[in-house]
C-alpha cells in the first residue's frame, strides 16, 4: 500500500518503510529512480557503498569498507566510530539478489536478504533480516514488546495513582 | 518524543483503563491479527472485539486495515512511540542512508549517459 504512494507532491524522496513483518522478521523497502543494475552496483563497489552507508547526515561515516561480493566471498565494514561489521555472502546474483551473514555479534545475527525489481526504470528494493529467534531480534533494538510491557507497568502505577488521588470508582 | 497533549493522554488512559485492552496492545506489540483471532485469543464474541478496538483506533493506539474480508489490527504509529522507538531509529538510519543513495544512483545515471553518448560518437 506504501509502495504506490510515493509520489506525493510535498515529498521529492521516495519513501522509505520498515517493518516487523514477524517475530524474527524485519522487511525495509524503498524504491530508487534508476535501474536495477545502478542499484546493485552502488551496493557492491566499495567506492561507491561508502559514499552513502554511513550515513553523513546522522553523523556517520565508513572508515573502510572490503568487500569480496561472490558467493563465500567476505566483507568487512568499519565506522569512524570504530564499530565494525562484517560477515560472508552467501548468494550473489547480479542486479537481482544479495544475501549475506552478520557475524559480529556472533550468533544472534541476522542473515540479510536484498533483492532489486526493476520496473518502468526504477528499482524496488527490498531488504529483508531474518534473526535467528525472536530473542535475537529482540536484542537488536530495545525489543518493541519489552518496551511495551515496561510502559504497560509504568502506565498501571500512574493510572493506580491517579485513580487513587481522585478517589474515583 | 511526542508531545502529549491532555486530551491525547486522556483518551489513551482511558482506552488503556481496560485490561483486555492492555492485553491486545501487548498482544499487537509482538504481531499484528486480525480481529477474529484477537476475538479467540481473549476468549470473547467479535462484537465484544470489535468494540475493544474501536476504543483503541480512537485513541491512536491502534490502526486497522481490511485485506478483502479480513480487519488486521497493529499498534498505531503516533503513540506509544516508546514502544516502537527502536523501530522508528532503524528506519530514520535507513530513509537517510537511502536518501544518499539516491545521489550516487543519480550520478551512475549521468556517467552512463555520458558514457553511453562518447560510445555513440
Amino acid at each position: 500500500m506504501d509502495a504506490k504512494k510515493e509520489s506525493e507532491p510535498t515529498t521529492m524522496k521516495n519513501r522509505t518503510t520498515v517493518e516487523r513483518t514477524s517475530e524474527r522478521e524485519l522487511v525495509v523497502t524503498r524504491t530508487f529512480d534508476g535501474p536495477a543494475r545502478i542499484v546493485f552496483e552502488a551496493w557492491t563497489q566499495p567506492d561507491l557503498f561508502k559514499r552513502w552507508w554511513g550515513p553523513k547526515s546522522m553523523g556517520m561515516s565508513l572508515l573502510s569498507c572490503e568487500m569480496d561480493v561472490r558467493v563465500g566471498g567476505k566483507y568487512r565494514l568499519v565506522f569512524s566510530q570504530g564499530m565494525e561489521f562484517f560477515g560472508r555472502y552467501i548468494e550473489v546474483i547480479p542486479h537481482s539478489r544479495l544475501v549475506w551473514t552478520n557475524e559480529e555479534g556472533g550468533e544472534g545475527g541476522p542473515v540479510t536478504t536484498v533483492t532489486f525489481e526493476e520496473k518502468g526504470g526504477k528499482t524496488l528494493l527490498v531488504m529483508h533480516e531474518l534473526y535467528p529467534s525472536k530473542e535475537a531480534l529482540d536484542a537488536a533494538g530495545t525489543g518493541a514488546a519489552d518496551a511495551m510491557g515496561e510502559l504497560f507497568g509504568q502506565l498501571d502505577e500512574l493510572l493506580v495513582a491517579s485513580s487513587t488521588n481522585a478517589g474515583r470508582p | 518524543m511526542v508531545q502529549y497533549t491532555n486530551t491525547a493522554l486522556d483518551t489513551s488512559f482511558a482506552a488503556l483503563s481496560d485490561v483486555t485492552r492492555r492485553g491486545v496492545l501487548e498482544q499487537l506489540g509482538r504481531a499484528q491479527a486480525s480481529i477474529t483471532e484477537l476475538a479467540e485469543k481473549f476468549n470473547m464474541t467479535l462484537t465484544g472485539m470489535k468494540k475493544h478496538i474501536g476504543v483503541l483506533e480512537q485513541a491512536g493506539l491502534v490502526i486497522t486495515e481490511k485485506v478483502g474480508r479480513v480487519r488486521t489490527c497493529k499498534i498505531g504509529p503516533q503513540r506509544l512511540e516508546e514502544a516502537t522507538a527502536w523501530l522508528e531509529e532503524y528506519r530514520q538510519l535507513w530513509t537517510a542512508r537511502f536518501d544518499e543513495l539516491d545521489a550516487v544512483i543519480e550520478d551512475l545515471k549521468q556517467r552512463k549517459k555520458f558514457d553511453g553518448r562518447k560510445k555513440r560518437e
